[in-house]
């Protein structure tokens, strides 16, 4: 059955109907419509059920404010929950369902919930489930897992298959809101030169006015609003987008702009959401204000509605909400909507006026229009289940005794009207009480202040608490101005700025429960916040048992946190906090409004950085021929490593093994292109290197290397490797492949920030060389025979030497290095050489057995012979003491970076946890990575005592058993102990104390 | 029936917002640009300092409700420390100077006096 009207729809299109589908029936609505708007054109009031007691919920609002209907939209990739049906804009073949039922909307088995009212009250779930303790585990959080949440999250594997983007953009004032004050304010700003971004959260411009009825400079509002947009949108300095939202406000004039592109039709794979990250020197919320439900029983009752909301249906979408609409109200606004309805031929039965003597213009015109106005009553109680049937009448004054019953389908209802104060608030801004009109206002001497000290964000028009259109827009065009002055303009606009006319309307009335002495059982029927299913008893009795400050009624209440953030809620919410505690509404105040304003979607958020360019991959020069070559890749800070080379019909561990025993009996190839090299130059290069290394590097010899240590100021060891010097004033220093970034940073901070007057220069190499390590007992001939006039014999290139040369042609730095303990060369060559060199040496090596391995193998063979890897042995509590390396620590320096706290009491404990080897006992079993040491006592709080644990732990394919380095207390003085490490799901394992070098401890092999 | 759950709305944190004025470019930084150090004019205690003051160099922190002298890295620029005099409170910033300075300019401390008058000035 249609509802439409024969009367209003001046956003549809009447000569076209469009289909799309509720819970997979048919229906029809139109060009223009919204998906609520299309619902109830449909007489489809039910949309949904709510959050905790499964009730039966209708439209209640018509715009983003709505608590109610929220759908799931579309399906597989393009699935979305939650989605508003009064900000979803209606296209040909729209999909929605319905949310938080089980089986179906019309019959729902959680509803059953809404039989015991005093179940669930406030604080249910902290009371109920917490003993006994096991069962919260077993029983309590599997069910409540399964009952939480509103809508359904997307299914983990599906894909978004739509496209975000990020869009920067500055601006000299950004207007948030095209409403009348907006479209005002950003005339004025506009007009005096300023560059001007303006944005509309809905399709259209001009907001309430057009619906309200408003004359501006003598034209209808629908006129003017026309003319303002043609105007603005031939100006070059003014930028426009309709269908975006202002989400937040955040520091030093940063916003972030929401804008929907592509929501309102079905075109897969279009553009879909754009997050401005925008700049503004000035930053006006023409937000307009939202209408206030109130608080009778039984007003969420699918029928029960915002007064505005029914006019906004009947003049915008030809809609009729009811055949036989009730208002009730505390104000003169509502009064519009009775005046609409009967334009539009509904019955309207009576107006239920709160107030005892309401007068003004309107009321005397619906009095003309013959409707019944009931002055001081109230709602007793609105009936009916998933429909409204009646109202009750009582006294507003009264306890709710029932003296009439009004036959309705839908109720129209305002409370009054709260400004949008959520973009002023979020950066700051403070908020002060109007008793006159019962609402929170900007306070304009607390505005969100900017970096220069001043405040860059205005309120204007309805938003700044200015109800009446001819104040709304002298406001308006007063903030243009100052924003456009503040932000640079010199030829401010002297247009006086458009002018309108009111209707006398007569006070409000506060009116925050209905009737004033509800009964406690009525106080369980009536609802605050109708997402979270908050009513006014709980947050009455939250302020019984003892939660008075607002923030933690909240929490305990869980009023305002649902995804409307309680826009509708809040201020209903804490007037009943207030009354509870008998305190004025000032003193209780607000929450905090956070952005964003509306949820925003994750897409959004990420914008392009999804998939591949989710994060930028450094590539090493061999990075294509690895890839090509079996290579297992890991990640390795932004790199990517080989974890290992596996030939077809190898496991991981196989190829591992064949590595590792051809490197020790043969040659193997590395690329180790990703350590981090950083080049210090500087006749104080030396001087800095001493403090920067825990070791003496200023007298290091031209030629030669030295392995360093770096620790931080806190003692702990933070990097390691090689330094090269490669000239009097200049070093090469090797940093992890990590590391890199982060110690050329280090360095600089220490040159710039304490050192300033040394003279040393520092700059990142790390990708300007290829480095290969040739690496193996056939190191030497393979180089040899790939050809070079350097001579890297035993004496010609010793141990811990580098030269300069050719090899094979190729420019060639061959330092020889050691992490694997054999003979080993790492070549460092220009970048652009990697690759030819790596295939030179591939081809010359295959006489020699020569075998790419990767950092598996390199790992291995590391631990085999001892040597710390940092983030292995080394977690940023570790000292270089504690890894037996006292001997790379300098005793004749003054002082060094960490110097002075590795004194400190507490890391020259003898009983510290130090480095040692382990060997288990069985030399087949492998300790778990992390596994602990316990010695069989137990601390006072239960848990065994743990005296050391595994850092490193692997099998030897060298020596055939398992071997492992860990962190033992007093470990060096109990060489030869068997201790026992912890096994989760296994035995535990005993293993031996032994040296952490397990291979060639004279260093032979790779002497040669 | 559902749960009551906390619902984290916020985004900052993981939205840069500041705006700082590299000494060293002149230009006015967006805080994606920039990268903090923490106070300013913290005094090195190095080998054989006592206990208390190398306590006070590694951990002892102003952490003032105010005027905050700070440190800032033109990282994704020039790539030069800089200090900031920033006000924690409302985050107004009242100049940017160079890192190679043992004490704020006087052109900061003045600038800092004018919007507070009531600020007791700078100490270590």
């Amino acid at each position: 059955m249609s509802k439409r009207l024969p009367f209003g729809g001046r956003l549809i299109d009447w000569t076209r109907e469009i289909k799309f589908s509720f819970n997979g029936a048919e229906m029809e609505g139109r060009p223009g419509d919204t998906l609520a708007s299309a619902l109830l054109a449909n007489d489809q009031v039910l949309v949904g059920r709510s959050f905790k007691y499964h009730r039966p919920r209708g439209i209640v609002a018509s715009g983003p404010e709505e608590p109610n209907a929220l759908m799931n939209l579309g399906e597989g990739p393009t699935f979305e929950p939650n989605a508003r049906a009064t900000t979803t804009e209606l296209f040909d073949g729209l999909k929605a369902r319905s949310q938080n039922h089980w089986p179906s909307l019309e019959f729902d088995v959680g509803a059953i919930n809404a039989s015991f009212p005093l179940a669930f009250p406030a604080g249910f779930y902290y009371k109920t489930f917490i003993s006994p303790r096991p069962a919260w585990k077993h029983i309590y959080e599997p069910f409540i897992r399964k009952a939480a949440g509103l809508g359904e999250a997307p299914e983990a594997e599906e894909r978004d298959a739509d496209r975000y983007e990020y869009f920067y953009a500055h601006a000299d004032v950004m207007v948030v809101g095209g409403g009348i004050a907006g479209l005002t304010a950003a005339l004025a700003a506009a007009k005096s030169g300023s560059r001007v971004l303006l944005m509309e959260q809905s399709a259209h411009w001009g907001g309430r006015a057009p619906v309200d009825g408003v004359e501006i400079d003598g034209k209808p509002a629908d006129k003017w609003i026309a003319e303002a947009v043609d105007d603005l949108s031939k100006m070059p300095n003014v930028r426009m987008r309709l269908r975006m939202m202002g989400a937040g406000i955040y520091d030093h004039g940063f916003a972030l702009g929401y804008e929907r592109l592509s929501d309102h039709e079905s075109a897969d794979g279009m553009l879909r959401h754009r997050l401005w990250r925008i700049r503004a020197k000035r930053i006006i919320t023409a937000t307009g204000a939202i209408e206030r439900p109130l608080s009778f029983a039984g007003n969420d009752v699918p029928g029960v509605m915002l007064a505005s909301a029914v006019r906004d249906y009947a003049v915008n979408y030809g809609v009729g909400v009811g055949k036989r609409v009730v208002i009730a109200t505390n104000n003169d606004d509502a009064y519009r909507t009775a005046l609409v309805l009967k334009d539009a031929k509904v019955e309207v039965p009576c107006i239920i006026d709160a107030r005892p003597n309401p007068t003004g213009a309107l009321v005397e015109k619906a009095r003309a229009a013959g409707i019944p106005v009931l002055a001081g009553k109230a709602v007793s109680t609105a009936y009916g289940g998933k429909r409204l049937t009646s109202v009750g009448l009582c006294s507003q004054d009264g306890d709710g005794r029932k003296t009439a019953e009004y036959d309705c389908d839908a109720l129209a209802m305002s409370g009054g009207w709260s400004p949008v104060v959520h973009l002023w608030s979020h950066c700051g801004g403070k908020l002060t009480w109007d008793a006159d009109t019962a609402m929170f206002r900007p306070n304009h001497d607390a505005a969100p202040l900017g970096a220069d000290g001043n405040g860059f964000v205005i309120a204007a028009g309805t938003a700044d608490g200015e109800m009446r259109t001819a104040a709304t827009l002298a406001n308006a065009h007063a903030a243009g101005l100052r924003a456009a002055e503040e932000a640079g303009a010199t030829a401010l606009s002297d247009d006086a700025g458009p002018e309108g006319t009111d209707i006398d309307e007569g006070p409000m009335l506060p009116v925050w429960q209905m009737p004033a002495a509800m009964s406690k059982k009525a106080m369980l029927k009536t609802w605050l916040d109708y997402q979270n299913d908050v009513k006014v008893s709980d947050v009455r009795l939250a302020a019984r048992e003892g939660f008075e400050s607002v923030e933690h009624t909240k929490r305990y209440t869980t009023l305002g946190m649902a995804t409307d953030q309680g826009k509708l809620s809040n201020i209903n919410g804490l007037a009943i906090l207030a009354d509870s505690l008998g305190a004025d509404i000032p003193a209780v105040g607000t929450t905090t409004f956070r952005p964003p304003y509306h949820p925003i979607s994750m897409g959004a958020i990420a914008g392009e950085a999804r998939g591949d360019i989710f994060k930028p991959m450094r590539r090493s020069p061999m990075h294509d021929w690895i890839d090509a070559n079996g290579g297992f890749w890991e990640p390795v800070a932004d790199w990517r490593r080989p974890y290992c080379f596996q030939k077809p019909g190898e496991t991981v561990k196989d190829a591992v093994t064949r590595e590792i025993l051809a490197v020790r009996e043969k040659v193997g190839l590395l690329d180790a292109s990703t350590l981090g090299k950083i080049i210090v130059k500087g006749p104080d290069a030396g001087k800095f290197l001493d403090m920067l290394y825990t070791n003496m590097m200023s007298t290091l010899k031209v030629g030669r290397c030295r392995y360093g240590l770096m620790c931080s100021e806190n003692g702990f060891l933070s990097d390691d490797g090689v330094v090269a010097r490669l000239d009097k004033d200049t070093f090469l220093c090797h940093t992890t492949s990590g590391g890199s970034d982060r110690i050329h940073a280090w360095m600089e901070e220490w040159l710039q920030t304490e050192w300033w007057d040394w003279q040393v220069y520092t700059v990142n190499v790390t990708e300007q060389y290829a480095q290969i390590g040739v690496v193996g007992p056939n190191a030497r001939m393979v180089l040899e025979k790939m050809g070079t006039r350097m001579d890297l014999s035993a004496e010609g290139l010793p141990f811990m030497a580098f030269k300069d040369g050719e090899i094979g042609g190729i420019k060639a730095r061959p330092y020889r290095i050691s992490f694997s303990g054999e003979l080993s060369y790492e070549v460092a060559v220009p970048a652009n050489q990697g690759q030819a060199f790596w295939d030179k040496a591939l081809e010359t090596g295959a006489e020699f057995g020569i075998t790419p391995y990767g950092t598996e193998a390199l790992h291995v063979m590391r631990a085999e012979k001892g040597f710390i890897m940092i983030g292995d042995e080394t977690d940023g509590t570790v000292i270089p003491q504690d890894l037996g390396l006292n001997w790379a620590i300098s005793k004749k320096k003054e002082d060094f970076l960490g110097k002075r706290a590795q004194q400190r009491s507490f890391l020259t404990d003898p009983n510290r946890w130090k480095l040692v080897g382990l060997e288990t006992v069985d030399p087949q079993v492998v300790i778990p990575d992390g596994a602990y040491a316990v010695d069989g006592a137990v601390r006072d709080n239960g848990v065994k005592n743990m005296i050391g644990r595994i850092t490193s732990t692997y099998f030897s394919p060298t020596l055939n058993r398992s071997i492992a380095m860990g962190l033992v207390e007093r470990g060096p003085d109990r060489m030869g102990e068997v201790i026992t490490f912890t096994n989760p799901g296994g035995e535990e394992i005993a293993a031996k104390i032994v040296d952490p070098v397990f291979l060639d401890k004279e260093g032979e092999r790779q002497n040669v | 029936m559902a749960p009551p759950r906390l619902r984290c709305a916020s985004l900052h944190g993981v939205l840069p917002m500041l705006i700082l004025q590299c000494p060293y470019c002149l230009i006015d930084c967006d805080e994606t640009e920039l990268t903090p150090g923490g106070e300013a004019h913290i005094t090195r205690y190095g080998a054989g300092s006592s206990d208390d003051d190398l306590e006070k160099y590694l951990f002892m922190r102003s952490n003032v409700r105010g005027v905050h002298f700070e440190r800032w890295r033109h990282t994704f620029g020039c790539g030069k420390w800089f200090h900031a005099a920033r006000c924690t409170q409302t985050l107004e910033v009242f100049g940017t100077y160079s890192a190679q300075t043992l004490v704020p300019p006087p052109n900061i401390i003045d600038a800092i006096k004018a919007k507070r008058p009531e600020w007791g000035g700078f100490s270590k």
